[in-house]
């Protein structure tokens, strides 16, 4: 347009930044039983969890690559270290941890985040979790929130009860993987009638070149219990990739309440291959609140399988494809008893020839009688070198349900940044407003403090993202 | 303070390589009010989105001077922040922003960083102004025009015109779907901004709107330029004998007659 000006293209990523090397141990590249044996044998874990990952492993070589989704091909699994020890031991305070890794979460506002408002906080660097704190009122009402590692030395019994019940090693190639070599991740348990009021945060980042990061998180809410639960991730920016494949398991019991919060910003030559489910029974809430900005591959389609009466799932997401990026998301709802309700709104940004794909399930069984889904995905597209798909799946085996499905595209019209600059704003500021808007239902529901980090992580996102 | 001045010299402009306004001129000084009428697709419209710069609006010809400024340099923001508003006919929806967040960040861009409007004095403003167009409280925490009607929209309109304090408004139509309340409305907000620090163009195809805001001068576009000017006494006989009885005493054919 006649008008525009020339912005400058801002490219970098805020968070590219890299420490040196300090670990002080690393398995040799690509991925043997020997490592597997070699993790299990450096963490100590009982026979069982090592038996566990070999089977993971088998099924991992087995299992072929998926052959639907986002466009694998680039990624080496020979090429990665799959298991990286940054530290010795973990620290309970941020002096116990060693400079270059205290220097990369004190620039990521860590430290200050949690004088200010968490209840908890995990830090993991590398495959292992560096720095591990909790308020001490909520370990007096008897709530677990620890790295997996130390959870499974610390409570085998109740860990063992959880571990790979809501997603089995063999649910698909990536879970297979994680489960050989998973390391990390947090472990929390929420006792009965208990509620954690404020959020327990974990934050994860990658510091190595080619570096497989497998973090493995347990989450139990025991009746009429509530927790929020928040993770962010970063990672360097290196010309060779990373694949991050979590696995996030969470149990929702009767009456229960939870919500996970994800701000995934990973540096853009990061695979992020993600599987996250939860089980909710009688009357129980599940609340997935995802943000994936970062990454050149997403694929991750948090899920609820209701399976009490009366049990509830939300997922609320936003996406954002730039440049060389393909966010590949959506959710699964899975209804399998009655009066089960569930809720997933997904907004979308592709840009600078980026590319967003909404991907989800909604599925009744049966015996889910009298339940109910609405679905809703919104895209903006800001260019003419972007794409979105919405690729939405229903599977309805009984009649006595409802289930609605809403699909919107819509660009950032020449009309409305007329409009805005017509009072006064900048191309820049105009587009930003627009996308800021359009994402207003995602923000509005994060925690203020989160809120006001998102709209300042968008904002740098969207910089140079017109013209 | 020097009284503003806004010079429009032999303007014309193509949208889509038609050509539609061929050598308007027109001089408007702060504390003035002017009114463009004319037939349909005269190209009234065409000159104020000219002049705030739609993209789809091509300047082929002429000059539009703010305080001796050229306004055709300037990109459609900072001929903004020079001090022009553009109240327009079809107003966009932004999703998901508030009316309150808009004006605030728009105000703000205008005064520039470290200049900020303090909150409560802005809110405090927002409120005035509201209850003079007598708005409902609700407006500000709304999202900018959705869901608006179309009387809501023109108000709002008005609202940010009476937020924004330009040095010169054009109001494109604002009387256009309107009821005689919100016609009022209108009015009094535009009235209550006369000072000669304020110029405004008010376009519009009836004398209906010209009852309350009473304008100095009354032009009369067709075919692309001003053909006749006059006081208020003017929009009366158009009003009375149509723009037909002009055309034939100004020799103007109809074939003649732009479509906009």
């Amino acid at each position: 347009m006649a008008t525009q000006q020339q912005l400058p293209e801002i490219d970098e990523y805020k968070y590219g930044f890299r420490e040196k090397d300090v670990s002080v141990f690393r398995t040799k590249r690509g991925l043997t039983e020997d490592i597997v044996r070699e993790i299990s044998k450096k963490k100590n874990e009982p026979q069982w969890m090592l038996d566990y990952r070999l089977k993971g492993l088998r099924h991992f070589y087995k299992r072929p690559m998926p052959q639907w989704g986002a466009d694998l091909g680039g990624l080496n699994f020979d090429d990665l270290t799959y298991y990286v020890k940054p530290v010795q031991n973990q620290g309970r305070s941020w002096d116990e941890v060693p400079d270059e890794i205290k220097n990369t979460f004190d620039k990521l506002g860590i430290p200050e985040a949690e004088r200010k408002y968490l209840a908890g906080v995990s830090a993991q660097y590398e495959s292992e979790v560096v720095y591990h704190s909790m308020k001490k009122d909520l370990e007096k009402e008897g709530i677990i929130f620890l790295d997996t590692d130390s959870a499974l030395q610390k409570h085998e019994k109740l860990f063992r009860e959880y571990f790979g019940k809501v997603i089995s090693f063999a649910d698909n190639k990536f879970s297979a993987l994680n489960a050989a070599c998973w390391s990390g991740g947090s472990f929390v348990y929420v006792p009965k009638g208990v509620k954690c009021k404020t959020p327990l945060q974990a934050y994860f980042r990658i510091n190595s070149e080619s570096m497989g990061q497998f973090e493995r998180t347990l989450i139990v809410v025991d009746e009429g219990a509530s927790v929020h639960y928040v993770e962010g991730c970063t990672a360097p920016v290196y010309s060779s990739s990373s694949l991050h494949s979590g696995i996030v398991e969470i149990y929702v019991r009767k009456n229960a309440y939870c919500r996970y919060t994800t701000i995934q910003n990973w540096a853009n030559n990061v695979y992020n291959l993600v599987t996250q489910r939860a089980i909710c029974e009688e009357h129980a809430t599940m609340e997935w609140v995802d943000g994936n900005i970062g990454s050149c591959i997403t694929m991750k389609y948090p899920s609820v399988v209701l399976k009490g009466e009366g049990a509830r799932g939300n997922t609320l997401s936003i996406a954002i494809g730039g440049r060389g990026q393909n966010q590949d998301t959506g959710s699964k709802m899975i209804h399998l008893a009655p009066n089960t309700s569930s809720t997933i709104i997904s907004k979308s940004i592709a840009k600078n020839g980026g590319n967003v794909t909404y991907r989800g399930k909604v599925h009744f069984s049966p015996n889910a009688v009298n339940s109910r889904s609405h679905v809703e995905c919104d895209t903006l597209i800001m260019d003419d070198k972007s794409t979105s798909d919405t690729i939405p799946y229903n599977e309805v085996l009984n009649k006595d349900i409802s289930l609605e499905h809403e699909a919107k595209v819509s660009k950032v019209s020449e009309e409305q940044l007329f409009y805005l600059m017509s009072r006064g704003l900048t191309e820049q500021e105009a587009t930003e407003m627009i996308v800021m808007g359009f994402i207003e239902p995602f923000t509005k529901e994060l925690p203020m403090e989160y809120a006001v980090e998102m709209n300042r992580l968008i904002k740098y996102n969207m910089e140079g993202s017109i013209g | 303070m020097t009284v503003p001045e806004l010079k429009i010299k032999d303007l014309h402009v193509s949208v889509e390589g038609k050509s539609i306004v061929r050598g308007f001129d027109l001089e408007i000084k702060g504390g003035e009010i002017h009114a463009l009428m004319g037939p349909n697709g005269t190209g009234k419209s065409t000159v104020a989105s000219a002049i705030m710069g739609h993209p789809k609006y091509e300047v082929t010809q002429g000059t539009v001077l703010l305080d001796r400024e050229n306004l055709l340099d300037m990109a459609v923001d900072e001929r903004a922040r020079a001090g022009i508003f553009l109240a327009m006919q079809y107003p966009s929806e932004v999703s998901g922003v508030t009316n309150a967040d808009f004006l605030r960040t728009a105000i703000n861009g205008r005064r520039g960083e470290g200049n900020e409007i303090p909150l409560m004095k802005f809110i405090k403003t927002l409120d005035k102004k509201m209850q003079m167009l007598e708005m409902d409280q609700a407006f500000a925490e709304r999202y900018v025009n959705e869901g608006f009607s179309g009387g809501e929209k023109k108000r709002n309109e008005i609202l940010q015109l009476m937020m924004l304090e330009p040095k010169f408004a054009i109001l494109d139509e604002i009387d256009s779907g309107l009821d005689i309340d919100a016609l009022k409305w209108v009015a009094k907000g535009v009235n209550s901004m006369r000072s000669e620090n304020f110029g405004c163009l008010i376009i519009t195809h009836y004398q209906r709107l010209l009852n309350y805001i009473k304008p100095d001068k009354v032009h009369v576009m067709m075919n692309g330029r001003i053909v006749k000017t006059g006081g208020p006494e003017l929009a009366l006989r158009l009003e009375e004998e149509g723009y037909d009885g002009m055309k034939a005493e100004l020799g103007i054919k109809d074939d003649e007659t732009v479509e906009a």
